[in-house]
């Protein structure tokens, strides 16, 4: 099952329309979380809100997650080892480009993979084994954070460092 | 916060959590546990005050780094009013907004950090990295 997340907070009818368009033309099953989207999708289950845990089952049934470009997806995906496919709102769709922005920051990590276009996101969900995300592989951002938290708490002592 | 232990290495350190074992699983001494809570309930944000006042008095911290949500603030209102340095840094989740705990740190935090270069500005909050 591929499991298509927009957010609660706003409406995404091009990503709920080109998934629609999709599921068209895949034999895989494809749940919908919409929000409050508008178009009426044909091929895919919807369903406009999911508590967290029903969320939680969802993503745990699926075998790819396709999103909005929201965080908090990303790190389901990751906890969960799945891959995720996003798809940011771009300006007009959001209050700004955040979500272009969110993506820009993720972009090149494994099993995190990013689709501008709807011809681009046919070609993410139609391959047959995309990389799963993890947690892991964050060593190097870890490191770089805590090495500049370090420094800064030295001069909030008085120039220890 | 157990990503960014290495940062506080150098410092004795005291850690409180919401969630029991949470400190063990790092290799670290076992912490104070005090409820969760959140502002939509009261009753539970009052008995986290009433939990974390006391280690509060009893630890004396010269510093209170915490990456939220609630009960990291309330940690950082009391050590504020202790004297002690605070450490704001709000969750990587909040890509889109700082969250309603990291905006009210903003008034208290000595370092008020974001891990969102586009939600950083140049009076805070900051943004020094991210643990993505």
């Amino acid at each position: 099952m591929i499991l298509v997340t927009t957010g609660t907070q706003l409406p995404f009818d091009r990503l709920i329309r080109a998934m629609d368009d999709i599921a068209a033309q895949i034999d895989i099953r494809v749940f919908a979380q919409t929000g409050p989207s508008r178009y009426v999708a044909r091929h895919l289950e919807c369903q406009a809100y999911l508590p967290p845990q029903e969320f939680e089952a969802k993503a745990k049934a699926s075998s790819l997650i396709v999103s909005h470009a929201g965080i908090g997806t990303v790190l389901t995906a990751m906890r969960l080892g799945r891959p995720i496919i996003l798809f940011p709102r771009e300006n007009g769709e959001h209050r700004n480009d955040h979500q272009v922005a969110t993506c820009n920051a993720l972009r090149g990590r494994r099993g995190v993979h990013i689709a501008r276009t709807e011809d681009e996101l046919y070609d993410l969900v139609a391959k047959p084994l995309l990389v799963p995300a993890a947690l892991v592989d964050s060593e190097a951002a870890i490191r770089t954070f805590s090495n500049n938290l370090e420094h800064s708490i030295a001069r909030l002592f008085g120039g220890r460092s | 916060m157990m990503l960014l232990r290495d940062a506080i290495a150098s410092y004795s350190a005291v850690y409180v959590t919401t969630a029991p074992g949470l400190t063990a699983r790092f290799g670290l001494p076992e912490g104070y546990v005090v409820t969760d809570c959140n502002a939509r309930r009261p009753l539970a944000v009052l008995r986290c005050t009433l939990q974390l006042a006391p280690i509060m008095l009893r630890e004396r911290p010269q510093m209170v780094i915490t990456t939220g949500a609630a009960p990291g603030l309330l940690g950082l209102v009391l050590g504020k009013l202790m004297g002690a340095k605070t450490i704001w840094i709000d969750s990587v989740a909040n890509s889109e907004r700082l969250s309603m705990s990291g905006k009210i740190a903003g008034w208290l935090a000595d370092i008020w950090l974001t891990q969102w270069e586009h939600l950083a500005r140049p009076r805070g909050p900051h943004f020094m990295g991210r643990l993505l």
